[in-house]
């Protein structure tokens, strides 16, 4: 077990999250898969941070945990107007935003 | 260097810069007019007060022993204004003798034109700070012409050049509500810059020629100094300037010289660029006495002279002036003799007369040029003020054809308008004849001018005519039975003590303004020594040409001189005074003539059609409509939105697709490649 | 014993996220993947001295958005789209997975080429009074600007989520 191994899970997870936003197409599950990535990259910073031996790169995964909950409540609440008012979380739906 | 610099010269441009920027101040954030006695102490203080200082500083330069007598002047540097490399261009302030006598004319006949002035402006109620504005302006061309004149630079001289053209622009449309007289400002402005572009060449191309020579400078003590170092270059003129006489090359003071001139024409109104002038009668007349006689207008001189040792090594350019002075004075005077209008009179008069200066400036006699430029002051304002007074009297009646018996109504007027005329006509002991006597022989002698002869002989028809048609202006306005309706008749009136008093100061410096001046001959008839005493105490600086002619001779030309101005005078006398029939009979028997010359022989008319209209009809056809609407708008501005627009329409747009999700794909492949990019390497 | 552990929490995070990126049949499942995730990134951190960090992990991420999304779901009352739908998109997946298993691989190879080993690190590394000590003296005001976006965010969610906007 050495310090890239960690890297290389954390690269992992962010493929997998990357490919979800990209493929699926239901915005909950588009969320989750955000999160995933948002986590991964958490874990590249703690892993960094341990490598190193200071703790700053924790405390910039603190920052990102905020932004990601405040960006997951912002964004359900969209999703949840959305839903009101289009009755579809499928993100093919709201195609509006083009000329 | 220590007893040549003198901060009192400082003042005397300051002080009338200051009234204006007080009183203009006022009018911009003021609510009301300031008062009346505020108005008249500051804006006849200033000029009073410099006229003060020049007189003392004057004096000190001339009396000063500690200065070296083969060079006096003082010196004033108040800050470098431009320092570029090897090049210094500094706010500096010069007084030497040619200034000096310049500083003086100004300063002086100011004051007086301002104290007139508070007299003539009374009467106008048209606006109610037009009183304040007038001074405000007034005292701003006064600060001007004495940056022009006291600048120890061509760049400072530069600046007052241009800021007396503008308040020269701005005097002239003074009342501005009356079209014609904003376009009449327009007209000034539009050819003094043709005139001021010719002279920023000048400006530019010695200042390059003496970079060129290692000597980056535009001083005039040190260009008078180093101009030898120019003397033999020449500069090669382009093929098709091959009708040019002295084809392939010209001197390049020849060519800096010309172009200096061809400034000195549109200020000083010589042919061609003289037509602004007559139309510049429109202002008040105060300022046709100040800017358009007395002081504005000889700026051209006064610059000639200044740059008099260039002028002396390009001969050229000497011919040029002299004959288009010459050609001037004549030109003018033919038209002065149909006008009937008082104030165009004497605007062609002071065209004419203009042109004797440039005439003397050509042949080397720079002092006589000076001479001749402070007689003229003299008397010119004293005839224009005297005009002045008379279209106050007349409730701005200018018509000579309505004037006559004026004489017992405006004795005082009539008295110094008498001075004024018998001075510009050349009768001795005034002070025109001096000056006009001492050019005329320069003329005469000038044996290194191409037609030397032929100069003295206009100059001398041109004295003919002066003096004829100055008499019949004072037989029409002054003799004979009035010609206006009842109801101006029984109006006419003498003007206050604020008009009149500078009229007599201005008579009696018309009458002994000459013996300044004196011709050395004279002043051997009486046992004076160096009586020229302007002459020598300009010498220094202009290096007039010297003439070894005996005094025989001289009195000769003098009397002959003498008598042409006295035939004129005469023949005025029996067309105006005698037989008043005459006149009429001679005009019906040369109609078309006659009528050619009234109408200025349409010089107006000639340029308007071979180029205001034409420059009119390329503009708004080709430039305004084809490249400005088509090219620039059209196809810069407009063209480069519809581009946009259409490639947008096109293509671009359809990158937009709608789906979030190809916009997150783009976005990941550009982190993609971002990280790529970055580690490429390690 | 370590990494043993490493081995299983990799698995289980690398597992259940394929989980949540790969339950087609509802949302609910991929939520609960997400926990499992979640739990096992803390234990992860666990393993990096970071005991804090994981705690908060499980606490945060696990206990609280997790739960809104599970809530949301619920709120909504979604359903999954089953297989076969055009959820599934069997060559985008296909392509996806290649490129990003491409990718991993090469960052595997840049990245083995650096083994460095674990630097001795202080005892008190990653404990909630060091991180405590940290966060409110020389990271006070990070702290401050997050508990503004934080306010923000709660606003902007309760605007948004308004039945009507009067």
């Amino acid at each position: 077990m050495l310090p890239f191994h960690f890297q290389v899970v954390a690269a992992l997870i962010f493929a997998i999250g990357a490919l979800g936003v990209m493929l699926r197409r239901n915005m909950i599950v588009m969320f989750m898969s955000i999160e995933l990535m948002l986590n991964a990259a958490n874990l590249s910073l703690v892993a960094f941070s341990r490598e190193i031996g200071n703790d700053q790169g924790q405390i910039l995964a603190f920052i990102v945990m905020v932004v990601a909950a405040v960006e997951v409540a912002v964004g359900l609440a969209i999703i949840i107007s959305l839903v009101r008012n289009r009755d579809t979380v499928n993100i093919e739906d709201t195609s509006q935003m083009k000329w | 260097m220590t007893e040549h610099e003198n901060t009192a010269l400082r003042w005397i441009p300051l002080l009338p810069l200051i009234a204006a920027a007080l009183s203009g101040a006022w009018l911009v954030f003021g609510r009301r007019a300031l008062p009346r006695v505020a108005v008249i102490a500051l804006a006849c203080g200033a000029p009073i007060a410099s006229f003060a200082i020049a007189v003392v500083q004057v004096f000190k330069l001339a009396l000063e022993t500690a200065l070296p007598p083969d060079a006096p002047y003082y010196s004033d540097n108040l800050y470098t204004w431009i320092s570029a490399g090897d090049f210094h261009a500094e706010l500096a302030f010069l007084l030497d003798p040619l200034s000096a006598v310049m500083v003086l004319v100004v300063t002086g006949v100011g004051s007086l034109i301002h104290i007139y002035s508070v007299g003539y402006m009374d009467d106008d109620h048209r606006e109610d700070r037009g009183f304040q504005r007038f001074f405000a302006y007034l005292n701003l061309f006064t600060f001007s012409m004495l940056m022009l004149i006291l600048g120890d630079n061509l760049l400072v001289m530069f600046v007052g050049w241009e800021g007396v053209g503008v308040c020269s622009y701005l005097l002239i449309g003074f009342w501005y509500l009356d079209d014609a007289n904003a376009a009449a400002g327009q007209k000034a402005f539009v050819v003094n810059r043709i005139g001021d572009f010719g002279f920023l060449l000048g400006i530019f191309l010695l200042f390059w020629s003496f970079a060129q020579a290692g000597l980056p400078t535009v001083e005039f003590r040190e260009m008078s100094a180093n101009v030898g170092l120019l003397a033999e270059r020449t500069v090669a003129l382009p093929g098709w300037l091959s009708f040019l006489p002295g084809f392939p090359t010209w001197g390049l003071l020849t060519l800096a010289c010309l172009c200096l001139f061809v400034g000195a024409c549109g200020k000083s109104a010589q042919i061609p660029l003289y037509v602004w002038l007559p139309d510049a009668m429109a202002g008040p007349t105060p300022v046709s006495a100040l800017i358009h006689a007395a002081t504005m207008v000889t700026a051209g001189v006064y610059m000639v002279c200044r740059m008099s040792f260039a002028y002396s090594l390009a001969p050229g350019a000497q011919a040029t002036v002299a004959w288009t002075g010459a050609l001037t004075a004549f030109f003018a005077a033919t038209i002065g003799l149909a006008q009937t209008d008082i104030k165009k009179v004497l605007a062609y008069s002071t065209v004419s007369q203009l042109g004797y200066m440039f005439l003397a400036a050509g042949v080397a006699a720079y002092s006589a040029a000076i001479f001749h430029v402070m007689t003229h002051a003299f008397f010119k304002a004293l005839l224009f003020l005297g005009a002045g007074s008379v279209i106050l009297g007349m409730h701005h009646q200018q018509d000579i054809t309505k004037m006559g018996g004026l004489r017992r109504r405006m004795p005082v007027t009539w008295a110094t308008f008498l001075v004024g005329v018998i001075a510009i006509a050349g009768v001795p002991p005034f002070s025109g004849f001096f000056s006009k006597d001492e050019i005329l022989l320069a003329a005469n002698q000038a044996h290194a001018i191409p037609g030397h002869q032929a100069l003295w002989a206009i100059g001398m028809a041109t004295a003919f005519l002066t003096a004829f048609y100055m008499f019949r202006l004072y037989f029409l306005v002054w003799s004979g039975e009035s010609r206006a309706d009842h109801h101006t008749q029984a109006s006419i009136h003498e003007s206050g003590k604020w008009v009149l008093v500078p009229l007599c100061v201005l008579a009696l410096f018309s009458v002994i303004g000459g013996f300044f001046g004196l011709p050395d001959a004279y002043g051997d008839l009486f046992g004076v020594q160096r009586s020229n005493s302007l002459h020598h105490f300009l010498q220094p600086v202009v290096h007039s040409a010297e003439h070894e002619i005996s005094h025989a001779t001289e009195f000769r030309l003098a009397a002959l001189t003498t008598c042409v101005g006295l035939a004129g005078i005469a023949l005025a006398t029996v067309m105006y005074f005698w037989r008043r029939d005459l006149a009429a009979k001679l005009a019906a028997a040369i109609r078309p003539l006659y009528a050619l010359v009234r109408d200025k022989y349409r010089i107006d008319e000639l340029y308007d059609a071979a180029i205001v209209r034409p420059l009119r009809a390329l503009s708004s056809s080709l430039l305004s409509r084809g490249v400005d609407q088509g090219l620039i708008d059209g196809l810069a501005v407009n063209g480069t939105a519809k581009l946009v627009r259409a490639s947008a329409d096109g293509a671009l747009k359809y990158l937009q697709s709608g789906f979030a999700q190809s916009y997150l794909v783009a976005m990941l492949l550009g982190g993609v490649l971002l990280v790529a990019w970055l580690v490429r390497g390690s | 014993m370590r990494t043993a552990l490493f081995w299983i929490f990799s698995v289980m995070a690398v597992g259940s996220a394929l989980g949540v990126v790969g339950s087609l049949r509802s949302p609910i499942n991929s939520a609960l993947s997400l926990v499992l995730s979640m739990l096992a990134l803390a234990g992860l951190y666990v393993l990096l001295e970071a005991q804090f960090v994981g705690l908060i992990q499980v606490m945060v991420y696990a206990g609280a958005i997790v739960v809104l999304f599970l809530f949301v779901i619920m709120l909504l009352n979604l359903r999954g789209s089953g297989a076969g739908s055009a959820e599934s998109r069997p060559i985008g997946k296909a392509a996806g997975a290649v490129v990003a298993v491409g990718a991993v691989l090469w960052l595997v190879r840049r990245l083995a080429a650096s083994r460095a080993p674990w630097p001795e690190v202080d005892p008190t590394y990653g404990t909630t009074r060091a991180i405590g000590e940290a966060l409110y003296t020389d990271y006070v005001l990070s702290v401050q600007v997050a508990g503004v976006l934080l306010l923000a965010g709660i606003i902007a969610a309760v605007v948004l989520a308004k039945k009507k906007i009067d």
